[in-house]
């Protein structure tokens, strides 16, 4: 790939910049995932690996999580628009050079910014934890490229018209930078007090509302018609779906501080919308399961439909948490406790990263030509990832009401965390599994790379028998 | 290149959408916010801790560098005679930045604003001089404020007269404490924000909305794995327990999942010997299986050690 760093614009193959990214993804989801069951361990067991700075629970924490988001989830994003946002235009991306350098400056920024934050240097604002030139590095090198180049492939695309899902990653790249750079604000003007409180929620509420979410989601709407067959059910539902996002999903950000002293008004308002999210929720998941009409074999058959469809059925108890749960009657019981953590991993370990994956195998295939290499291994990868989380959130959930219970009977604090012991062990096992489930993942495409059988031109990748 | 033409109305409803989102849920809500005076609570807490306890540039390596120092004074630094009562000031040593309310006293809000400048002169602090600060009351417009004192202005105190004359024991390295606390990541634990609905009787009263001008970061934390912190001064003022816990919470609390913060320790103990930390988690490793009666002694903490800041902070939540 550094080849291409210096080669012209015209001599790089199309798809390199999306084969880089793609892998890229990968190796941050192994280290992302390795961190949270290294983490976790050690909220299981306290005394595993202490009395050393750098592995002290509270500078690892974070770490683990910016990873996740902006190494694993974030750079899958990239990987599917730089492969899908062409496909669709019948035409290349504007800038396979610009894709490669984006991509390498993603990762040395991200080992950089993973670096400060492992030594303790953070701005103390929880999902905006990076240090402002950090986040003035990812606004310039990581998300304004990103943005650029789907625009412009997007402008200069050869059909009439846009499809769905480039509706949104034309409108999710754009949200994301006014997100970053607005939510980042306390830092670059050094706002105070509950402004900087709030904003840091608003920040926090709105990389998931208006990025993370919007994008899995119209990856979705890509890999379900291109794998099955089918056409899209409704376009109709799916600018229900955009629009209601825009609309719905931006507003709610004061529900993350339901219990902090913001305006009533506020609060009342971010629960009502925060309700709201149900429609966007329920607009996406009937149009894909509709889709999928005479096509249900291929949810047992089919690597990539089942990771989508999986993701997709996981956004119903997601969205059905995330509606609720944030209403003042719900929310007096599950605020800050493991709920919130297992609601958390529902979304981005459940949810999204099972549509994420489902691109990356797709899009890896197809832009290598290479059928993947094992499908015994996928399924590993399917069932580790699937069981370890399930895992992980029915023990966070439990210990979540646990929790609960316990502040709302105010219950001395030590006797919730014995009670919590068990389902603490059960969560670092499942989060251990999906650890697991990625070095296999990272083996098994490793291998498709070198070893997978050339898919003839013009074929697709689900139209070849499976080898392994 | 095909451009947005069909798109005219859709990309301008767009813009409309995502400007009146911004407009209720980032402007209207700033209007609010603004309008609230700080409270008391607020103004010890930002003269306390400083211009900021993430990262920033005059302390990029968050190690507790250019912070305020409290000090409860009981001489007068000019005259050396005994002060009537005692009196909490807040020293800044030249260089160390200002809290957002004396850089902006717009922040402090209607009242205190007005006293703070015309009465406390703190817009005279300079901070290449250093300053010293204390809270004070006056009447404004008929009502009693709390308002913001520059005492290097008003009765010629300098922060090297206030330290000569303040005692180690009398000194609280709070500021510092607070960017220990942020550095070390406590708050993935521990919340510093009592829940409005619950919470009065175990954790105490939640914060008010002006409890917070001119902080940050506020750091109230999401993930409460342990008991809130904001009035852990108020339930638990003992040194020694706070030492013993932070050196390893098994000491005190055999079930506790917290980490061992011995490392804040440092090199050398309050006598200056070398703190032998292998030697103390080999003889605790012992206690553990049974081999020894008592767990080992936890070594004194040197005055200027980052342990003693974070419990100046934890001590000073009140």
């Amino acid at each position: 790939m550094f080849k291409y760093l210096m080669a012209k614009n015209e001599d790089i193959p199309p798809g390199a910049s999306a084969v880089f990214f793609g892998f890229s993804a990968i190796i941050w989801f192994v280290i992302g995932t390795g961190l949270g069951s290294f983490n976790a361990a050690k909220l299981a067991f306290p005394d595993f690996v202490t009395g050393d700075m750098y592995f002290a629970f509270g500078h690892m924490r974070q770490v683990h999580v910016m990873a996740v988001i902006f190494g694993w989830i974030s750079m899958a994003f990239a990987m599917a628009m730089m492969y899908i946002t062409p496909a669709l235009g019948n035409n290349k991306l504007w800038s396979e050079k610009l894709g490669i350098w984006n991509c390498m400056l993603w990762n040395i920024g991200l080992l950089v910014a993973l670096t400060t934050l492992w030594a303790g240097i953070t701005s103390g604002r929880e999902y905006s934890d990076f240090p402002w030139p950090v986040d003035l590095y990812l606004a310039t090198c990581v998300f304004i490229p990103l943005g650029v180049n789907v625009w412009m492939t997007i402008l200069n695309r050869r059909t009439q018209g846009i499809y769905t899902t480039n509706w949104f990653f034309a409108a999710a790249t754009f949200m994301v930078i006014i997100v970053f750079l607005v939510g980042n604000s306390p830092e670059f003007f050094h706002l105070t007090g509950l402004t900087e409180a709030y904003l840091t929620w608003w920040f926090a509420h709105n990389v998931l509302g208006l990025w993370i979410t919007p994008v899995a989601a119209a990856i979705a709407y890509y890999t379900i018609p291109k794998i099955t067959g089918n056409p899209l059910y409704s376009h109709r539902i799916g600018h229900l779906h955009f629009w209601s996002v825009v609309v719905f999903y931006s507003t709610p950000a004061a529900h993350h501080l339901m219990s902090a002293p913001l305006p009533e008004w506020l609060k009342s308002f971010a629960s009502v919308e925060g309700v709201l999210i149900l429609v966007p929720a329920i607009a996406f998941v009937s149009n894909i399961m509709l889709t999928m009409k005479g096509k249900w074999h291929m949810f047992v058959e089919n690597v990539e439909v089942r990771f989508t469809i999986t993701g997709c059925l996981m956004a119903i108890p997601l969205n059905m948490q995330g509606g609720f749960q944030q209403t003042r009657a719900i929310n007096w019981y599950i605020h800050g406790t493991g709920w919130i953590v297992a609601h958390a991993h529902l979304a981005l370990l459940g949810f999204s990263t099972f549509l994420e994956a489902a691109a990356v195998y797709l899009g890896l295939q197809t832009l290598m030509n290479r059928k993947l290499y094992s499908l015994k291994l996928a399924n590993l990868h399917f069932w580790l990832l699937l069981i370890g989380f399930t895992t992980y959130w029915v023990s966070m959930t439990i210990a979540g009401l646990i929790q609960g219970a316990g502040k709302i009977y105010e219950v001395p604090y030590i006797d919730v965390v014995i009670a919590e012991h068990p389902y603490m062990i059960a969560r670092w096992l499942g989060g251990t599994l999906v650890f697991f489930g990625n070095t296999l993942w990272l083996y098994n495409m490793w291998m498709t790379a070198r070893k997978g059988t050339v898919i003839p031109q013009g074929r697709m990748p689900h139209e070849l028998q499976y080898e392994r | 290149m095909a451009g947005f033409r069909e798109y005219k109305i859709g990309s301008r409803i767009f813009g409309l959408a995502l400007g009146g989102s911004m407009t209720i849920t980032l402007f209207f809500p700033s209007i609010n916010i603004a309008s609230t005076a700080s409270t008391d609570v607020a103004l010890a807490k930002q003269l306390a801790v400083g211009h900021e306890t993430g990262f920033n540039l005059d302390d990029p390596l968050l190690l507790g560098k250019n912070k305020p120092i409290v000090v409860n004074l009981k001489t007068d630094p000019k005259s050396g005679q005994a002060l009537p009562a005692e009196q909490t000031v807040f020293v800044y040593p030249v260089g160390a930045p200002f809290p957002a309310g004396i850089i902006h006293p717009r922040i402090l809000g209607t009242g205190v604003e007005e006293l703070s400048v015309q009465q406390g002169h703190i817009e005279d602090a300079r901070k290449d001089a250093g300053a010293v600060f204390a809270i004070n009351k006056a009447v404004y417009n008929g009502k009693q404020v709390s308002y913001i004192d520059d005492l290097t202005t008003t009765k010629g105190w300098t922060p090297e007269d206030v330290m000569r004359v303040a005692k180690d024991e009398d000194v609280s390295h709070a500021g510092a404490g607070k960017t220990m606390f942020v550095r070390e990541g406590c708050w993935w634990c521990h919340t510093l924000l009592p829940e409005e609905t619950q919470d009065w009787q175990v954790f105490g009263a939640p914060p008010m909305q002006g409890d917070f001008n001119g902080e940050s970061p506020t750091a109230f934390g999401s993930d409460r794995k342990a008991p809130d912190l904001l009035h852990v001064g108020s339930r638990n003022s003992s040194r020694e327990w706070m030492m013993m816990h932070f050196f390893n919470p098994r000491l005190v609390q055999p079930h506790s999942i917290m980490p061992r913060f011995d490392y804040l320790w440092g090199e050398k103990d309050a006598s200056g010997n070398k703190i032998d930390y292998a030697k103390w988690r080999a003889e605790y490793t012992d206690y553990r299986e049974g081999k020894r009666v008592t767990p080992p002694e936890v070594p004194s903490y040197a005055s200027n050690s980052e342990i003693r800041s974070l419990i100046d902070f934890m001590l000073s939540l009140k």
